[in-house]
């Protein structure tokens, strides 16, 4: 999932202390699951800036509605009807959401909520890490199934490198050398002979060094 | 025991302080009261495991929200006792009302009647 953590409070006053009709917009899917964007969040931050702008002595408006999803038209058009009540738009979303409720909704200022991280995993409550660079060629098949893109701090394809001591990695003692868990992964499903195959030169046009992506599919296009 | 403690304390029961969520206690603020504390278990010895170190965690959370929205985080506070100790239970009263009394009466009342009027 996307996962994405709180802005401070004070960073969002600071953005919308200037309106009075303010949406608070949040997201079913991933910023709820990663307890930053969802149902409750929104609540609690209406809250918070109800109670601010009340002490401003400021008469500010503030609505909650969370939305199945902010990355997907359907959703977004549940709110057509209402949102020319309102003079600007929180978005708990990641930033795929926040863009794409800007560009929907032309004239309508959209503030972002939530800092958008990375592609991850919820390891236990409270603690989410990266798992995913969305480089667009996939080489889990030959590393095990981990990552050396998204886990090693120099996305080596062919590690570890000198700086990997006691499965860790030098950048921290709590970053474990992916490399180290490629070559005890393949191991344990006994394919440790083809640790001796050199991984090629990647082609990186698919990953950001190629600008924006699109994944265009014909076959489902209608 | 027929103990006293200060009449102007609101109880709402919860089945246990893990039931407590921020946004109760945000709610409490904004519909005018001057301070939350939740009175939990002894840490240790929740029937249900972790519920009152989960209010704990809460009630630190909303000091956080509090402080930054300018009401006060020392507004909200967290107590633990056993069932047994019904004096602790008014002391704990008495304590959060003189701290209540200190900090005067939630901004947000104020406001609010400064708005209506």
């Amino acid at each position: 999932m996307i996962v994405a953590d709180k802005k401070p409070i004070e960073e969002i006053i600071k953005e919308v202390e200037n309106y009075s009709k303010i949406l608070i917009l949040g997201c079913n899917e991933c910023v709820t699951v990663c307890e930053a964007g969802g149902k409750k969040e929104v609540g609690i931050l209406a809250s918070a800036l109800r109670m601010y702008f009340l002490n401003q002595g400021k008469d500010v408006k503030i609505d909650e509605v969370t939305l199945e999803r902010q990355c997907d038209h359907e959703y977004l058009e549940e709110i057509r009807d209402r949102v020319d009540k309102y003079d600007a738009v929180l978005s708990l979303a990641c930033g795929v959401g926040v863009q794409f409720m800007a560009e929907k909704y032309q004239a309508l200022p959209v503030y972002p909520g939530v800092n958008t991280c990375f592609l991850g995993v919820t390891e236990k409550r409270g603690l989410w890490t990266e798992r995913c660079q969305a480089c667009g060629k996939c080489i889990l098949a030959k590393t095990a199934g981990i990552c050396p893109v998204s886990r090693c701090a120099k996305r080596l394809l062919n590690g570890p490198c000198g700086g990997s001591t006691n499965g860790k990695c030098e950048i921290s003692k709590d970053v474990d050398c992916a490399w180290q868990l490629i070559v005890d992964r393949l191991k344990a499903i006994g394919k440790i002979d083809d640790y001796e195959n050199i991984i090629p030169l990647k082609d990186w046009s698919t990953d950001r060094a190629g600008g924006p992506r699109k994944v265009a599919r014909e076959d489902v296009q209608l | 025991m027929r103990l006293s403690y200060p009449t102007n304390i609101k109880i709402i029961r919860v089945p246990c302080t893990g039931k407590v969520d921020i946004l109760h206690i945000l709610r409490a603020f904004e519909k005018g009261a001057d301070g939350v504390y939740a009175v939990g278990c002894l840490e240790g010895e929740c029937h249900y495991n972790s519920g009152n170190l989960r209010a704990r965690k809460r009630i630190e959370q909303a000091k956080i929200i509090l402080d930054s929205i300018g009401i006060g985080g020392e507004r909200v506070q967290m107590r633990n006792l056993s069932s047994a100790e019904g004096p602790k239970f008014a002391q704990y009263a008495l304590e959060m009302d003189e701290l209540i009394r200190q900090l005067g009466p939630n901004p947000i009342k104020l406001a609010s009647k400064k708005k209506a009027a």
